[in-house]
């Protein structure tokens, strides 16, 4: 029988009855009073010189109130990037100007021109449509191949060319692993897309700026994952308010997925005119715009050569990668190809030699970003599909390749500069095999020949480095801020408490999966704990959630937090047993003496903390509340094997996923339900990217797919019911709750597999396709059969 | 602007509304009914599915002044009358069928009106069913298990198969 | 959207005086048209609403015994009531999803002629007719081009009327985000012969591949059309699929629609 309550047990999600009722607060159901609506004019063009922007005509429409351009941020600072990287002849990157509206320039599809703020959304958009804006169309560099020519056009007219860095990792070994592929018995080689993805969270971004003239404060509430963030960033940086007049809150959010992490002009843009005006402007994004303003991801083309010896022992990897940056940098973009990415080059597998060059370009299209899994994805899904199509050329069964190459012995130090603390990949590999039932498979294969159908098995193996966090090891990464996490813990007077967290919950369950760590701890109901999220007003200054961090990171400052209310109320009980405070031991929810019967309940410790009448005030403060920031040692390092069974039309090319099996090592589980959920999202989200999702421009810089018309959305029939096991349990060592994070997991896992399946259905029917490049749509597969 | 009458969640209401209010705007804006979300500007995510006269549509594909006279169910409606939650939300709490929450009232919706018309679905008929209705958190898995478990299958047993 | 007065007229010939007005637009179900006007792509200064007229709405047969569909009929209400003609009834009961079918309208597809929508193949491959408020059209002259019909400013359709084949099917392969057809392939088998109509396919719209028809018409089988390909030339060309990919998905989809019709 699974566990009721507390670590370890499938609770259901308390925070469900409020989105199931219709009674969640997301960020458009915000209306403050006198709120105005803010439209934005965005750029037609991919790429254009502003040589005049005229509002008479629109400033005199019915509602309007006022309209910006970038003139009146002129002495405004611009959106700041988090994250320095440092090239391979140790110069910083390039770093161009990010005006909150433009300035001289228009760079991409949806760079916001003017802001129209109105008494209603449509006289907003009516006036901004009146808006005669002159530009002065210049050629769009979009291809960064292309963009890296002599004499492409310039992005920005300020930099030296279009590259932002081009990076080598880690330079000191690139003369061996040239060496070993040299010297190599055998190479595969292999050229391919990580195509641009749109991170599409169901709830399009919003934001409602607000600005109290009695106290000089002003407010946002956006649709964040890590409302400190944007408060650091954008008070310091953009609009020059200090922390202390500045409140940021995200309410509940409908999803982030990477794409809400970042600051956004709209966020600034709502928060000035809020001040400027003194009345509260709202600004709710459409799909369109989201399509057009929200940070994009992936959008890498790579070549990866993978050397191995006569012993098929993999002995060096080399890989080249151009990173699109878009047209300017959002917050933690340059990270993505580089820390995110290049760390992970090792896999599962003990390569001694390893070096990833990473060109980073800007392009005249929408800024990329982390997106689901940031940069893992990436390195995965080179590693995966070169490993694959080594298996093929050298005539062995690729599972058997990844075990024979798999590290063994833990801890592990790559060489690319991370050390893994623990895992057991083989058994990953065993349970895999279990649940995905390998034994059946040529039967399962013999009956889709039967109608017609082509079938594969693909098969991956994915590592992670989650956790976000050690701000020692980040900072020296170029991170321009540290990544600990907060918790405070609140005990009241009658025993419940209130945790403040700086994680921020936008799906991933927090409000149900936190408590049941506290309440496990102290031995009380799990009713007994509430989660204060989303609002910098009232939680200590936490990083937020993103990169599988909240669990891990946050979760374990509120263990230590926990920790300290255990020893304070330890000693408290002590008192009032008259006992040592060593002799205390706490468990149920009781206070006893260690060796005897005497015993009180956590109510009457926590009522002697806020009635200390008979109360120890000379040694212990009166009250029950602690703070602790968790700063990790390390990243943690889940792991996981994939399979999947794909059959293939080969009159039309449509691929259909028939069996998904998933077996990860989370290390701790606090909640496998929602763990399962996560995997299944990720895995949802991969299959997106295998099969149907890309963000596909046109040569001018226009954004084909810009709505769900020709984005395809994976829905409920393109996928199948999933198989999911994280049963292989190596416990992070050393985080308090040895957790590892699983949000990220399912869509670094997937696209490699499905890739990898569709290929040896292709082969099975007398097709030597080596690669597609995802998404792996009919038309692609059709064509690629064709020969 | 036009006054536009019609019943909503079982009470009579009426709003003011211009020729270009849609339904899910007069229910957001004007009726405070906020639980009917807006997720995509072509009619396709399903996050503003209501009922109309019983028949599930996209609140964000018809005018409000289309509703006139209308018998109107939001997700705010779905509970049972003592405020607990109905099978089908029950359900999905069950079955964890929901993570941001933001797609779920379409989805709650869709699924009522799927299993009025076919009482035990199959997953298939479940998928095809949800066409309308995009979730970016779930994959689906434990939303199509909370819709077969609503009908009073057994959706452990179907899943694993 | 732009701003614009609505009327909600009870009869066709109130809906007709109302589109008299200049920029006046008939509304169906709106399927198709609210988007639009989201998009801000259209600027009608009226918006006359077709779903309060009776006479506009529901299914019977005629007395040559063809089906007969008010305009304002649903594609939910056609996939129920169009028995008579099963092919038809399931080509309806495909389209878009649950919540689209309960408000889209066969006249307003019909009268949107979206080059990839599933209606246009069926009236074509059907050889229906198309009734206005003024007039009867053949489908065989209704049709016009991508978006464009032989409908006057003005002119609304009230009626289709689809004679009932021997045997019929339609395949649709979906485009993968918009789920409208990327290739649909209707085809009718009546006792003087066969008719083969697609959508999705062509710039020029929905089209009927002739040389199929004849090959069935005295061979109705999947291998009578198996030889045969329409020219990639003049196949839409997107994301999507190639022109080539569209030509070899008509053939595909001609042999299946063929092969379920028994």
């Amino acid at each position: 029988m699974p566990k009721d309550h507390g670590i370890g047990a499938p609770m259901k999600r308390r925070e469900d009855v409020r989105f199931l009722t219709g009674a969640g607060n997301y960020t458009d159901d915000i209306n403050l009073s006198r709120q105005l609506y803010v439209h934005f004019l965005r750029s037609d063009v991919a790429h254009g010189r502003i040589n005049g922007i005229d509002t008479e005509e629109a400033s005199k429409m019915p509602g309007v109130v006022r309209i910006f351009t970038g003139k009146d941020f002129e002495g405004v600072g611009g959106l700041p990037c988090g994250w320095q990287v440092t090239d391979r002849h140790g110069e910083p990157m390039q770093e161009p100007a990010h005006p909150v509206l433009a300035q001289g320039k228009v760079r991409h599809v949806g760079d916001p021109i003017a802001a129209v703020v109105a008494e209603t959304r449509e006289q907003a958009r009516d006036a901004a449509e009146a808006i005669a804006v002159d530009i002065e169309e210049l050629p769009a560099v979009v291809d960064m191949k292309a963009a890296l020519q002599d004499g492409a056009p310039r992005v920005h007219d300020d930099l030296t060319s279009n590259l932002c860095y081009d990076w080598g990792f880690v330079e000191d070994n690139k003369a061996a692993v040239d060496e070993a592929i040299r010297n190599a018995h055998h190479v595969t080689t292999l050229e391919l897309v990580n195509q641009r993805l749109a991170p599409n969270a169901m709830e399009p971004r919003v934001a409602v700026g607000d600005y109290q003239r009695a106290n000089d404060e002003s407010t946002l509430y956006t649709t964040s994952q890590n409302p400190h963030v944007i408060r650091l960033l954008m008070g310091a940086f953009v609009l020059g308010i200090p922390e202390h007049k500045l409140r940021v809150v995200a309410p509940d959010v409908g999803g982030g997925f990477g794409s809400k992490i970042f600051h956004y002009a709209e966020e600034a843009f709502v928060t000035f005119a809020a001040r400027q005006l003194n009345r509260p402007v709202k600004w709710t994004a459409s799909r369109s715009e989201a399509f057009l303003s929200d940070a994009q991801g992936r959008d890498h083309v790579t070549k990866i050569e993978l050397a191995l010896d006569a012993d098929n022992n993999f002995t060096a990897i080399r890989t080249e990668t151009y990173a699109n940056m878009g047209a300017y940098l959002s917050t933690f973009a340059p990270s993505v190809p580089t820390w995110l990415h290049g760390t992970l080059m090792a896999g599962n597998y003990k390569t001694p030699n390893i070096y990833v060059n990473v060109k980073a370009v800007f392009t005249n299209t929408v800024p990329v970003d982390a997106y689901r899994g940031a940069g893992r994805p990436e390195a995965t899904f080179q590693l995966e599909r070169v490993i694959d199509k080594a298996a093929r050329e050298l005539g062995v069964d690729p599972m058997a390749l990844r075990r024979q190459n798999f590290v063994t012995e833990f801890p592990y130090a790559t060489p690319v500069a991370v050390e893994y603390d623990t895992g057991d990949y083989p058994a990953l590999v065993d349970k895999l095999e279990e649940i995905a039932d390998f034994g059946g498979f040529e039967a399962r294969r013999k009956e889709s020949e039967a109608r017609g159908k082509l079938r594969g098995l693909g098969v991956n193996c994915y590592i992670e480095a989650c956790g976000i966090a050690p701000s020692n090891l980040v900072g020296q990464l170029g991170a321009r801020a540290g990544l600990y996490d907060a918790a405070t813990v609140r005990v009241n007077a009658t025993g419940s408490i209130s945790v403040m967290v700086g994680a921020h919950s936008h799906g991933q369950g927090h409000e149900t999966a936190f408590p049941q760590v506290v309440a496990d701890m102290l031995g009380i109901d799990e009713s007994m704990v509430d989660i204060v999220h989303g609002d910098t007003s009232k939680i200590p200054f936490g990083m937020g959630t993103y990169g599988s961090r909240s669990l891990a990171v946050c979760g374990s400052a509120m263990v230590r937090a926990t920790e300290k209310i255990i020893a304070k109320a330890k000693k408290i009980a002590a008192h009032l047993m008259e006992a040592s405070d060593a002799d205390i031991e706490l468990k149920d929810g009781k206070f006893t003496v260690a060796g005897t019967d005497k015993s009180v309940a956590w109510g009457d410790v926590t009522l002697a903390a806020y009635v200390p009448h008979n109360y120890p005030l000379t040694e212990i403060e009166p009250g029950l509340e602690e703070t602790s920031f968790y700063d990790p040692s390390n990243f943690t390092y889940p792991a996981g094997a994939y399979a999947c069974e794909v059959e293939v039309d080969p009159d039309t090319g449509k691929v259909t996923i028939e069996r998904f099996s998933a077996a990860d090592d989370f290390g701790n589980v606090i909640n496998p339900m929602i763990v399962d959920g996560q995997v299944h999202g990720g895995i949802g989200q991969g299959i997106g990217q295998a099969l149907l999702e890309s963000c596909a421009y046109d040569e001018n810089g226009q954004l084909v797919s810009a709505s769900y018309m020709d984005y395809a959305m994976p829905r409920a029939d393109d996928v199948p019911f999933y198989s999911v096991d994280h049963s292989v349990q190596t416990p992070c060592t050393h985080n308090p709750l040895g957790v590892k994070g699983c949000g990220e997991a399912g869509a670094i896992g997937s696209p490699p597999t499905i890739v990898n399946a569709v290929i040896d259905a292709l082969h099975s029917g007398g097709h030597k396709v080596d690669h597609i490049d995802m998404p792996l749509t009919p038309s692609r597969v059709w064509t690629a059969m064709q020969g | 602007m036009t006054q536009v009458t019609m019943t909503v969640n079982g009470e009579a209401v009426s709003a003011e509304v211009e020729g270009r209010t849609l339904l899910v705007e007069a229910l957001r804006d004007q009726l405070g009914l906020t639980g009917t979300h807006v997720g995509c500007d072509t009619s396709q995510c399903g996050a503003c599915v209501v009922h109309v006269n019983g028949k599930d549509v996209k609140a964000c594909a018809m005018f409000a002044w289309e509703a006139e006279g209308a018998e109107i169910t939001t997700i705010e409606g779905m509970a049972n009358p003592d405020g607990s939650l109905s099978v089908i939300q029950q359900a999905f709490q069950d079955h964890h069928g929901l993570q941001c929450g933001f797609c779920t009232p379409g989805m709650v919706m869709t699924a009522a009106a799927l299993l009025k018309e076919t009482p035990k679905p199959s997953e298939a008929e479940i998928r095809d069913y949800l066409e309308g209705n995009i979730c970016r958190c779930t994959g689906y898995h434990n939303i199509v298990k909370a819709i077969m478990a609503a009908s009073g299958q057994d959706a452990e047993a179907i899943a694993a198969e | 959207m732009y701003s614009f007065d609505f009327v909600k007229p009870s009869s066709v010939a109130e809906a007709v005086a109302a589109l008299a007005e200049d920029e006046a637009q008939p509304l169906g179900g709106g399927q198709t048209l609210i988007p639009t006007l989201k998009q801000r792509l259209a600027m009608p200064s009226k918006l006359v609403s077709l779903a309060g007229i009776d006479e506009m709405r529901g299914i019977c047969r005629d007395d040559d015994g063809r089906i007969c569909i008010g305009a304002s009929t649903t594609h939910a209400e056609i996939a129920e009531g169009a028995g008579d003609y099963p092919a038809l009834a399931r080509l309806a009961a495909n389209i878009g999803d649950p919540a689209v079918r309960n408000r889209g309208t066969v006249g307003g597809s019909l009268a949107n002629n979206d080059p990839s929508a599933c209606y246009p193949a069926a009236a074509l491959g059907s050889g229906a007719t198309i009734i206005t408020d003024r007039r009867e059209i053949a489908a065989d002259d209704y049709f016009q081009g991508m978006f464009a019909t032989a409908l006057e400013e003005g002119e609304i359709i009230t009626e289709a009327r689809f004679p009932v084949p021997e045997k019929a099917d339609y395949q649709k392969f979906e485009q993968p985000a918009s789920r409208f057809a990327l290739v649909g392939v209707f085809v009718a088998k009546y006792a003087d012969g066969v008719r083969v109509a697609v959508t999705g396919a062509s710039e020029e719209g929905v089209f009927r591949w002739t040389e199929a028809e004849a090959a069935l018409s005295s061979d109705f089988t999947a291998e009578a059309v198996a030889g045969l390909s329409v020219p990639a030339d003049g196949m839409i060309g997107d994301l999507h699929g190639s022109p080539e990919y569209r030509a070899h998905l008509v053939s595909v989809m001609t042999k299946r629609a063929v092969a379920a019709a028994g």
